[in-house]
Parts: structure tokens; C-alpha cells; sequence
């Protein structure tokens, strides 16, 4: 029981590492900020939950008791990770795709909500639109 | 084999850590390094995880949930300033 517990322990930290590498090399290979973005926000979050996952078992064959540390620092950092990649794609388009030119098409009414009103913004006068009429029929 | 493992989890986020600093020289844009700053801290706080299990004591947890939370604060504060001048309005 105790091998079979130091095997789970060891397999946790080797695949944690192993997607924490892959994150990293997915950050230097990748070709624009786009698409380096996946890399950190999903391999690396993933790998960090492994290892948390490991230290957690480890110290509950170590001492014998629950340590909920691991789980707080795990839901904030998969809380966080879609946030911060949020932020730096926004901030990046307003940065380099200022008019959004270089964007596909968004095929709806309204264009890419990073530089046009949405759906639900007020127009001139100051008036919310009501619910959207195409969505009764 | 939790010992072997654990040096090999030490290679892996340093190695991991030193293609992010990669990034964080090389890249051509602002947004890049940030980037390459966030997981940096990612990948610092498993460091921080392995080091607590090689020592066998739970004292940098605490560490390690600060490292989080200020990676995630200072990465949103920098993107905020970047879209709006300003951080809060």
C-alpha cells in the first residue's frame, strides 16, 4: 500500500513536470502571442495542478493528516490563469490590432466587442437596445 | 523514488524556468515578456512545491499561495495600465 502510494506520489510529480516543460517550450516554439498564449494558460495550469495534487498526497502519507493549502493555492491559480490570459490578449490586440482590420469577420451584427459597442451597449441617444428581436421569433 | 522523482521535477521547472526567461529577453513584444513574467511565477511556485516535499515541511505554502496571488495581481494591474493608463479608475 505504502509503494503503491509512493507510486501515485512519484507518477503525479513526473507528469506535472513533464506539462510544466511542455508549457515552457510551447512559450519559446510558438509563432505570435495568440497562439503562446495556450501554452501557459492550459499545459502549465495543468502541470502545477498535478504537482499541488502530489504534495497533498504526499503529506497526508507524510503526516497523516489533510493539508488544505494545496487546494487553496489550486483554485486560485485555476481561477486566475483564464483572467491573466484575458487580460494579456486584450491588451495586446489594443496594442497591435488597434482597428481590428486584421481580425476574421465576427459574421454577427455587431463587430468584435474588444473595439465595438456589443449587443447590449447604449447607442447614441443613450438608450439600452431591449432584448434583441430575433431571438423572439 | 519520490527522491528520483523530485530531482527530476527540480530539472524540469529549471529548465522550464530558463525557457521562460528565454521569452522574457527575446520576445518581440510587451505582452510576450508579461506573459513569460506570469508563468515564470507558475513555474517558481512549483520549485517552491517540490523544495517543501524534498524538506518534508508544509512552511512554504504560505509562500507559495503570496507568489500566486501577487503574479496574478501584478500581471492584471500591468495589462489594465497598458489598455487604459491607468490602473484603477
Amino acid at each position: 500500500m505504502a509503494f503503491l502510494l509512493e507510486l501515485l506520489i512519484a507518477f503525479l510529480i513526473v507528469v506535472g513536470s513533464l506539462f510544466l516543460l511542455v508549457g515552457s517550450a510551447g512559450l519559446i516554439k510558438l509563432r505570435d502571442l495568440m497562439t503562446r498564449l495556450h501554452a501557459p494558460t492550459k499545459a502549465t495550469t495543468l502541470g502545477i495542478g498535478s504537482i499541488l495534487l502530489a504534495s497533498m498526497v504526499h503529506f497526508i502519507v507524510v503526516r497523516g493528516a489533510v493539508s488544505v493549502h494545496e487546494i487553496l493555492i489550486m483554485v486560485f491559480l485555476f481561477l486566475t490563469a483564464p483572467v491573466t490570459a484575458h487580460f494579456v490578449a486584450k491588451a495586446h490586440l489594443h496594442e497591435h490590432l488597434r482597428d481590428g482590420s486584421e481580425l476574421p469577420p465576427t459574421e454577427r451584427g455587431c463587430g468584435w466587442s474588444t473595439f465595438d459597442p456589443g449587443p447590449g451597449a447604449p447607442d447614441e441617444s443613450g438608450q439600452r437596445p431591449g432584448p434583441r428581436s430575433d431571438a423572439e421569433d | 523514488m519520490i527522491g528520483f522523482a523530485l530531482v527530476f521535477g527540480f530539472f524540469a521547472a529549471s529548465l522550464a524556468l530558463v525557457f521562460n526567461i528565454w521569452r522574457l529577453v527575446a520576445g518581440p513584444t510587451l505582452m510576450d515578456r508579461v506573459l513569460a513574467f506570469d508563468t515564470m511565477v507558475i513555474n517558481f511556485i512549483a520549485l517552491i512545491m517540490f523544495w517543501g516535499m524534498q524538506q518534508e515541511t508544509t512552511l512554504y505554502f504560505e509562500s507559495a499561495l503570496l507568489l500566486s496571488m501577487f503574479g496574478f495581481i501584478s500581471t492584471v494591474a500591468f495589462c489594465r495600465f497598458r489598455l487604459r493608463g491607468d490602473i484603477i479608475e
